[in-house]
Parts: C-alpha cells; structure tokens; sequence
C-alpha cells in the first residue's frame, strides 16, 4: 500500500504492508535513530513523533502515517545536539540506546510549551526506561535543557 | 496480528457494514496491542479518519468520542472535573504518555481486557456506550454481553454528578498492569463499588453495594462490613503478578480507605 | 588526595554523547548490510528432549531461504559461550547445535532467508520429532537427580573446577581458614540462616545482534554487540575451525551490556551462516529470545552461619552455597567463588571462615555474568545476617559493622586462598576508606535521627537500612589489556585499545587517562576501540577491570609516547633530552628562548626531516586487583496494611580511589544501584510448570522507572590507589551488590518481617506480617 507522509520535513510516499509498523519501515529508510528494543511497547526507544505527539513506533501502523508528519531524532538535529551537552555535563549518557527517543518526548513537550514541575516531568518520561544511569542525571540534563530552552 | 487487508472506514455505517461484512473482520482502534495478539484478520477497519476523537461537554454528560487516545483524556479539564478527577487519575497512570497518545479509550472498554483500568472507574462513574446499531446501553449491559462485539463504539457518555471518587491502582512499577485496582464513588449518598484486575475483568460489587446503600449513614464498622463483602462475594484468583489471598487483603484494604475517603468528602 | 590534574577527575562530557543523542548510525544493528540474511533460530518447546529426527527438506525448499543449518551440520567441537579468558574456567558443555535441547527455548536450528518473513515461514516448516525426557526444574533437587542433563561423553572441563555433570554438578569448590564448626561451637552468639536469589535478567536495551559478511579479503568479518570481541574472534576459530587470522570482530556501540554481552549469543550462527553461504548474515534477537535464549544472573541459595562474642566480635562465618548455572555451565564456578571472595572478606578479622557449595546444572534458561557476579547474591545474604546478628546481640547493626569490617592496610587470607577460577592473589588493602564511607552514608540518611524506624501517617511507618560491599579490580596474573598510542600530522594522537566501551564511557575515560599524561586536551586524542585487526588485545568489558587494567596499559603507552616525542624534539632543538621541558603543546628548552610546538614536531617528522611514525605501545596485567568499597543505605516507607513500600532516597559512598570522569563515575554507581534495586523489589521471575519461562517480556518483567525511588545520592570518599591510573580503582560493578541487604534490613526495621527470598515483594512483606499477628 501506498502511504503519502511526511518525514522530517520531507515529502515521502512509502510502500508498506497493512501489518506493518512504522518501525519497520522507517529502519527501513534508514532512519535508524528509531531503535528497536522490547516488542511490547514496554520501553520507549521506538518513540518518534507524529504531528508533535510521541509515540511508539513499535505499534503504529504505518498505513495509518497518511498524511501525518513524522519526526525523528535525525529531523531535530540542533534540539538533538543541545540536549546532549546537557547530557555530557551531567554524566547522563552511558549505552545511548535510549537517548533519541528520550530527546523527542524532550521536544515534543517543549514545543507543547506546557508547564512542568520536576515531578510532571518524571511522569511523562516514564515511558522511557533506561537500564545505565538510575535516572537521577538525565532527569537533571533534561531540566537544565528545559531551563535554557524558557530563557 | 496479520493483517490481509486494510480499510479505512468514511463512515460509521461503512465501519459497520465491513466490520459484520465477515467474522475475520476487526475494528483496529488505537493498535497499543495488535502485536501481542497473534489473531489473522482478513480486513482492518481503521476509525481513525471518522470525527470520533473529541471530548466533549453537554448539559449533563460529558462525551467522550471512542477513538479519543487517553493522553487527550488525561488532559481533559472537563474529565478531571467528575468524580474528583477519578478517570482521569485512573487514565494518567496507564504506562507511558507516548503509549497514551496512541492506544484510545474505545479499543480499552471494547477490549474488556482483564488488566483494564479504565474499566474499573467506567463502570463506578455509570458511564454509557452509544454504539452505531445498538444504541445507548449502559457499560453494565456491555459487561454483560458475551462474544465478539458485532458493533461500532461511537462514544462513551459520563453523566455529571456532584458525586466524588477514589481509584487505587496497585503494580509493580508505573509501567506494569494492575495487581488490582479499585474504584469507589458516591453521588447522591448512593455507593458505587468497583473492582478490577482481580486478574480477570473489572466488576461492580453489588453485595457490599447494598449494604453500604442500605445504611443511613456509614460508620467505621460499616466500611469494615464492607470490605469484608466485597472479599466474600467477588471472585478473585492469581496469576504470576499476585495471589488470590494477596488481592483480598488489597481489595480489603483499599474498598475500607476508598469508602472512608469518599465518605468523609461527601460530609 | 588532591592532585593538580588538568584533565582526570576533571568534569568531561563523554566524547560521544552528541553523535549518539542525534542518532548517527552506530550500534551493530545499524551498520548490518542492507542485503543481509536474516537468521532466525528454531527453539525448543520442551525443557528438556531428545532431538529424535529433524527434517528441513519443507523448510530449505521454501523460496527465499538460502540455508538451514541443524546439528548435523555441525562437527562436535563442545565450547563454552561464556567469553572468558583461555583456558576457560567454565566447562565446555554446549556445541553450535546439538542433538539434545536442555530448556525451553534451547537451540534446535538456524534458518537464514532474504527476509525475516520467509526466515520465520521456514521455521514452521522445519519438522522435528522430539523424545521427551524429564526435565530437573528445582535446583535444589538437581544433584544426583536421575535426569542427566548432560550425559554426552564428548564434553570437558578445561582444567579441574569440580566438573561432574553425570551427578548435574557444573562446578564445585570448598575453602576453609580454621576451623570454622569449632570457632561456631565456641562463640556466645550463632545466627543461621538461608537466603534465596533469583535469577535476574540483564535487561539492556539493545537486544544481543550481530552481523557477518566475508570482506573482499576473503576474511570472515563479524560486527557483534559484544563485550569480549578478542574473546569472540578465539572461540569462533576454536569451535568453527577456522584460523584466527581468518576473522576480524568488530563491536561498534553497544546499547548497554552488564555482563550479559560477555557471553556469545548469536556469533556462531551467524559465523557458519556467512562461512557457508559466502552472503552476509544478520541475527538480531527478539526481547523474548534476550529473555528466554541468553543468560541470567545464577539464582543461589546461600547458608549462613556467622558467630561472635557477647562483646560483638564476629568469630567465624560458615557460608554454603548452591549455585543454578540452568542448562549450560557459563561461568558456574567463577560466579559461584566471587559469592565468597568478594563478599566474606568484608569482616576479616574472624577466626574462621568456610565457603563451600555446588553450581548445578538445571533445565532452566542458562546462568552467565552478570554486574556484581556472585557478589550481590553473597553480599545479600551476609548483610542480612549481619543485620540479624547485631539484633541479637542488641548491638546497633552499623556499630557491628565498623567494629568487625576491613580497614586500610589491612588484609584477609581469602585474597590468597581464592581467585576467579584458580588460587588467588595475596594483597594489603593499600587504599580503604570504608570506615569513611560508613560514617559519611550515616550522616547523609541521618541515621542518628531515622534508625531504625518512625510512624508517618495512619499505617505508614518509615525506616532506614543499610549494607556495606566490595569488589575488585580485573583479575590478576590473568587478564592483560593493551594500548596504543600514534602520533599524527598537526600533533594530535590516536589512542586504540581493545578495551570495549558499552556505554559505560571507557573510551571516554581512557582518553582522558591518555591526555592528562601527554598533557592534551582530550580532544586531541581520537580513541577507536576493540576491533580485532586494528586495535590491541584487551579481555574485554568485564570484571571490573577496564579502569583499572586497561586505564593502566594506556598510562604506560601515554608516557611512552610521551618520552618519545621529547626525544624527537631534542633531536630537532639540537639539545639533550634532559634540557627539553614540555607541557603537551609545546616544547621549551631549558633556560633558552627556544620554543617547538607539538604540531610543528609531527609536521617536520611526517613531512620533512627525521622522517618517521611514532607509535608507542603499553599493556598491563594487575598483580593485584585492588577493591572499591561502598556503603548504602536506603530510606522506605512501608504500608503496613498492604505491604507495599516506597523507595525515599538512596545514600551511597563510595571508595573506588580517585574518579578519573566525576559525572561517569557517578552514573555507573547509581545505574548500578537502580539495577540493584530491582533485583531487590520488582525484577521477579516466574516459570510455568513445564519449565517456560513466563516473565519473558518487557510486560511481564519489571525493570525499574523514573519513578522506583524519590532521590539518589552518591559521594565518592577521597581515596587514591597507589597501583591504579592516576589512583583510580573500579567503578562498574560497586553499585550493584548493597541494594537487596539494604532493602531487607530497612523492610525488616519497618516491619519485623525478614524477607530471606528476593524480591522484597509486598505480598511477601505482608505475608509476614500476618504470620507474626498469629
């Protein structure tokens, strides 16, 4: 079947399968920041964007990306890449694995501009496990990014 | 899921008509589970293009359209507004936002899954199902029914009450299904008592219902008579996540904690 | 001990952070050809048969499939996937395929098709008879049982580690010092006890991939998610028969490995795959296969006896173990020994001690290494008991402790008797500041003010717990790490080591160890890690040992290179080399306006006169393997109608001698301490009763979130290992072992209820306190 999308900006018409997932199909275009981790929509590094929400790639079907823009990690380099020094200066990255999607929940909730408390922000990353850091230092990263990006 | 064929519904009839068109037929509805079930359908029939995600107010109820994913349902100041914010609470502690934003609350009520916790406050709020063919039936009468559902959910109607409400969800991590969840409200001094993933699938406890209804005013002891019917009268077993005597105590502890919190908000 | 580094202990950022969060293509999976075989294994439904006929002629004719491969196709060469140094310390037990499958999703054949799609078709059309045999589920009745779990003949310990599988036993060991029933008879005060551990699953979040093709050398090239790539490259050779110089394994990044990556999963199937057919290959697991098909930490059940005097002198600690290594014995006696090496020495001043015990083989999903490796079961079970012991002696159970732990300088008999697989190394505890570690993790959870316990709201009550643990660093006299270092045009260096970064930030740290020595910033120093044909021998990501041995190997390349370019440039200056002063940029001649810059001196040696490559070289082996120490404590608030308790704050100190990355070191002890706490309150493993595993998915086996505890705090003591890189001990595995004691002794302080099986589930608590009520 054929799905008119957009990816990162860019205009793409895919041919998928009706069974397929939007995992697939974007590894399949190498868009390989989307990451395959647990089968079960249990773990969060699948998460991409579709038209500014998170969700996971693992269960979405790509028929249903007509006419939706899809952003992954690779479509928000600069957010990516800020995020990350934050990361380095907290000594929140180990493995990565989980890192691009944990940057997209990041941005989606900042273009949301809504307001978050240290305590909402922990509810709505929950979705995003993380087996190397204990969580402490990515939650720090991610409020001094947070922080930067209201200045 | 294999999925053979893929339809994207213009309408409810259209659902309606592929949908009973043949038994392999299925309505996909947020998706959050295709993967886990290992079920071949023929042809797919997506909701997803039909104007079904809203939540809206009317005078009396507040309507909720069957594909609306639940994150809108978290954030919904109308929600949040009934029964002391009991499905909202409910809803905002199933997994993950990104998981929120696809899986909607037609596919959790239609699934009758037995983990359900949308279920568990649904019933408590006496919520109603508007489906394309059958019309209004209360969520009760949904329970009730056996078998495929050969219907479309169009929306889920939740009367406005003054009443209030306690949910307690009970799991390993935030991220796991319920060992147990338990749902009580109160509007217009008449009790509504709910357990759900007990493991199987949300129930009304109708005993300790009419007893807590039959009283004048609740004491205490009342509360504990309470508890202890629901323990006597609801079904509950085990499974890897608990046992069935460690989901008594649970449903023990929580129907006493959720009876006496609505009590004392009611007075 | 405050030194003037510029660049260790200094705070870095990790010197691939930013590639990583933007999501450049750089884990195995990404890098695998796009025409790549997909590889999908048959696996066994039965825990435990006997492969009486298998045919593929269905599954081989079937378009779009290119091999299927079954035991037959196999020579009989048995091998370990344990990735371990040579010879191996665990049996050789297992074969690339076998005729017999020992667990439920065991081996039974490798289909490689065009897609995934025909590679999971062809499995179904695979028919294989099998003869069911009984399977041995409980570990406590797999000694002697009359199921044989490996009755072939053509399998064999490398050298004697008690192997003895027609009695199901993968390994065995017993020491003793003293005495210790005779020490026990005589002390005031004897507490015994048994302790049970599960059989945690790593849970990283790349599932276990690997990807082969058979480069136009002719060369078979894997890129795997390893931790031991030289490992890996040995093992192949031996059991596939092909010559060492015939494979190169590369390991990109890897998404988090915590000794599950240590062993060979998919790389032998993978190797035959691409051997035969000559087409690039690629088997990534699904999480269910991570669960069902890799390793798991060895459940144990562990005796202890410990005694003391009235006063409150631990006399002697007699500690038997049981060890459930399931159906293959990697790392069965290694595990098992780190149980009593790593773990009894912390009270060294005792009579006597004993550990003895069995690993056992069972019909379960196979036991590996896994962080803490034998330690945090051990350490489980003694601080429980010490917590128990001090009640009895109505001690104050931190006073116990301080009044009987190791101290500086210091030292126990078990460092000589016991070693990882072999005798062990006789060492003083040069660096110690476990006492600083106590005294400071009671100031920062208030124990003064919380122990043990205080009443909250309604049926609420908070308390405190704690434990203390150690590790090591590498093993000694047996595993060597290797450095090089070159030195480029414009003056700036690669540092290549086989060391194997799996997001622990080793090639951030070893570059950083690289660049204080050679007085550069780090970004002058390009690091490229653990590629068999390009970088040096190291063991791999293991042990505790990459800081510490491999952090070695690079200081010694890094003041090679170091003296080498100051020789060059006395050469250019015209001077002796003893006149040469410089500061990694610049050289100055004493006393002299002269002046040569680093970059001026590799432009004129790699262009100009003098011409030449400088490469300097530096390896190392510990003679010693000194340990980090930690004390944790832990704050909970339990409900006691329910059972249920909430994690408030955990406190760690840690001595792991000087942090050479600060922020990295932090993150590996509080990743290490969240892991912990799972194996201690929700990680539970369930089987069904025909040996399946149940908890084999992301759904049904609960890792810790973002919301498991309320607040970490970690300090590190000021300590300096005079044998370490700039002073550094290990850091990676410290913060696993205190979390399941610290939970218990804080449940039990709440409570009154001792949790003896892990997790500390609710419904277990509450169990109790409905016992202690009757």
């Amino acid at each position: 079947m054929k799905v008119n999308t957009t990816i990162n900006g860019m205009k793409r018409i895919l041919d998928v399968k009706p069974d397929e997932y939007l995992l697939d199909t974007l590894r399949r275009h190498n868009y390989l920041s989307v990451r395959r981790g647990c089968d079960t929509t249990s773990c969060g590094v699948c998460t991409i964007l579709i038209d500014d929400k998170p969700v996971p790639s693992c269960a979405f079907l790509s028929v249903r990306a007509e006419g939706k823009r899809i952003t992954t990690v690779e479509g928000i380099p600069k957010e990516a890449e800020k995020l990350s020094e934050h990361f380095g200066a907290t000594g929140a990255d180990q493995c990565g694995f989980c890192n691009p999607g944990i940057a997209l929940s990041v941005y989606a909730l900042k273009k949301s501009q809504k307001k978050v408390t240290a305590e909402t922000l922990k509810h709505y990353l929950t979705g995003h496990l993380c087996r190397c850091t204990g969580y402490q230092s990515q939650h720090k990263a991610i409020k001094e990014y947070l922080g930067d990006s209201n200045e | 899921m294999k999925i053979s064929n893929y339809h994207k519904a213009n309408s409810l009839q259209d659902a309606y008509e592929v949908l009973t068109e043949s038994r392999n037929h299925a309505i996909i509805a947020g998706g959050g589970w295709l993967k886990l079930s290992s079920r071949t359908v023929e042809k797919a029939v997506d909701l997803s293009d039909l104007p079904l995600d809203y939540v809206n107010e009317t005078e009396n109820a507040v309507e909720i359209g069957s594909m609306t994913p639940l994150q809108k349902i978290v954030e919904s100041e109308s929600v949040k507004s009934l029964c002391k914010g009991m499905l909202t609470q409910a809803v905002a502690q199933i997994m993950g936002v990104s998981l929120r934003n696809l899986v909607t609350i037609g596919g959790s009520v239609v699934g009758k899954f037995g983990f359900s916790d949308v279920l568990t406050p649904l019933l408590a709020m006496e919520a109603k199902l508007v489906f394309y063919k059958q019309g209004e039936i209360t969520l009760t009468e949904f329970m009730a029914q056996r078998g495929r559902t050969d219907d479309v959910l169009e929306k889920i109607v939740l009367p406005k009450t003054k009443g209030t409400g306690y949910f307690k969800k009970v799991a390993k991590t935030p991220l796991d299904f319920s060992i147990l969840n338990l749902a009580v409200a109160v509007s217009d001094g008449h009790y509504k008592i709910v357990v759900g993933s007990r493991p199987s699938v949300a129930t009304l406890c109708e005993e300790a219902m009419d007893y807590v209804n039959g009283k004048k005013t609740l004491s205490d002891d009342d509360v504990e008579k309470a508890a202890t019917l629901v323990c006597e009268n609801v079904k509950f077993g085990q499974n890897p996540r608990a046992s069935e005597e460690y989901r008594k105590e649970l449903a023990y502890v929580y129907t006493k904690r959720g009876l006496k919190e609505v009590r004392d908000c009611e007075s | 001990m405050s030194k003037n580094y510029k660049t260790v202990n200094v705070k870095t950022p990790s010197i691939d952070g930013k590639g990583i969060m933007m999501g450049r293509p750089a884990y195995t999976e990404d890098l695998a050809p796009k025409d790549a075989l997909v590889i999908k294994v048959l696996r066994s439904p039965h825990a435990f048969a006997k492969i009486e006929s298998i045919d593929t002629q269905k599954a081989s004719e079937l378009p779009g499939v290119e091999i299927v491969l079954t035991h037959k196709d196999f020579k009989r060469n048995a091998y370990t996937r344990a990735g371990q140094g040579y010879p191996e310390p665990s049996p050789h037990d297992k074969f690339p395929l076998d005729n017999y499958v020992r667990y439920v999703g065991d081996e039974v054949a490798a289909v490689a098709a065009v897609d995934e799609e025909t590679a999971l078709e062809a499995l179904d059309l695979i028919e294989v008879e099998y003869k069911k045999l009984t399977p041995v589920l409980d570990f406590e009745k797999a000694k002697e049982n009359e199921s044989i779990i490996h009755p072939e003949e053509d399998i064999y310990e490398m050298f004697p580690i008690g192997f003895d599988p027609k009695k199901n036993v993968a390994a065995a060991y017993s020491m003793e010092v003293g005495d210790v029933e005779k020490t026990l008879k005589e002390s005031d005060v004897v507490v015994e006890d048994s302790f049970y551990t599960q059989a945690q699953a790593h849970v990283m979040l790349e599932p276990h991939t690997v990807n082969a093709q058979i480069d136009y050398q002719d060369r078979l090239v894997l890129y795997s998610a390893t931790q031991t790539p030289f490992h890996v490259r040995r093992i192949l050779s031996q059991t596939l028969e092909i010559p060492l110089s015939k494979i190169r394994v590369i390991k990109p990044r890897v998404g988090g490995g915590f000794g599950g990556k240590q062993a060979l999963h998919g790389e032998m199937l993978a190797a035959a795959v691409t051997k035969r057919t000559g087409k690039p290959s690629k088997l990534t697991y699904t999480r269910k296969e991570v669960f069902e098909s890799s390793c798991t930490r060895h459940p144990m059940r562990i005796d202890m006896k410990i005694g003391a005097t009235k006063d409150g002198k631990i006399t002697g600690i007699d500690c038997y173990g049981l060890s459930d290594t399931g159906a293959y014995g990697e790392h069965a006696l290694t595990v098992f020994m780190v149980t009593g090496s790593k773990v009894l020495p912390l009270y060294n001043k005792v009579d006597s001690v004993r550990f003895h015990g069995d690993v056992v083989y069972t019909n379960t999903v196979s036991s590996g290494a896994y962080r803490g490796y034998g330690a945090i079961q051990g350490n489980y079970a003694l601080e429980s008991i010490v917590d128990m012991l001090a009640e009895k002696l109505n001690m104050d159970p931190m006073e116990l402790r301080q009044k009987n732990m190791i101290l500086e300088n210091e030292t126990s008999p078990i460092f000589e008797i016991m070693g990882e697989g072999t005798e062990g190394t006789a060492m003083n505890m040069d660096s110690c500041k476990l006492d600083y570690c106590v005294k400071r993790g009671m100031e920062l959870i208030d124990y003064k003010n919380k122990y043990p316990r205080r009443k909250t709201d309604g049926a609420k009550v908070r308390s405190i717990g704690g434990a203390i643990a150690m590790q090591g660093s590498g093993i000694p006299y047996i595993d060597m790490g290797a450095a090089i270092i070159k030195l480029n045009d414009d003056g700036f260096y690669n540092l290549m080591v086989g060391a194997t970064e799996i997001g622990q930030g080793s090639d951030t740290i070893l570059a950083q160890i690289a660049a204080e020595q050679l007085g550069v910033d780090v970004s002058k120093v390009v690091v490229y890690s653990s590629d068999t044909d390009l970088t040096p021998f190291d063991p791999g990501a293991y042990a505790s040992s990459t800081t510490y041995v491999s952090g070695n190997a690079v200081l010694k390349a890094a003041k090679e290179m170091r003296s080498m370019v100051v020789k060059e440039a006395a050469r250019s200056l015209e001077v002796d080399i003893d006149d040469i002063e410089f500061d990694g940029t610049t050289f100055r001649v004493k006393n002299q306006e002269d002046t040569l810059s680093l970059s001026d001196l590799s432009n004129r040696l790699y262009y100009n006169e003098d011409q030449k490559q400088l490469v300097a070289t530096g390896s190392y082996y510990g003679t010693k393997s000194p340990p980090p120490f930690m004390a944790g404590f832990v704050e909970v608030e339990v409900d006691l109608e329910t059972g249920e308790y909430d994690i408030l704050e955990y406190v760690s100190v840690v001595d792991c001698g000087t942090t050479i990355n600060p922020e990295l070191a932090r993150g590996q002890v509080e990743g290490g301490i969240v892991q912990g706490l799972g194996m201690a309150v929700t990680e539970d493993v369930h089987y069904a009763k025909n040996g399946k595993l149940i908890s084999s998915d992301m759904l049904n086996y609960k890792i810790p979130t973002n919301l498991t505890l309320k607040k970490l705090t970690t300090e590190f003591a000021d300590s300096y290992e005079e044998s370490g890189p700039y002073g550094a001990k290990s850091v990676g595995e410290i913060g696993i072992d205190t979390p399941p004691a610290a939970i218990a002794n804080a449940v039990y302080n709440a409570t009154g209820v001792r949790i003896k099986t892990l997790p500390v589930t609710p419904e277990k608590i509450l169990k109790g306190l409905k016992e202690k009520e009757i």
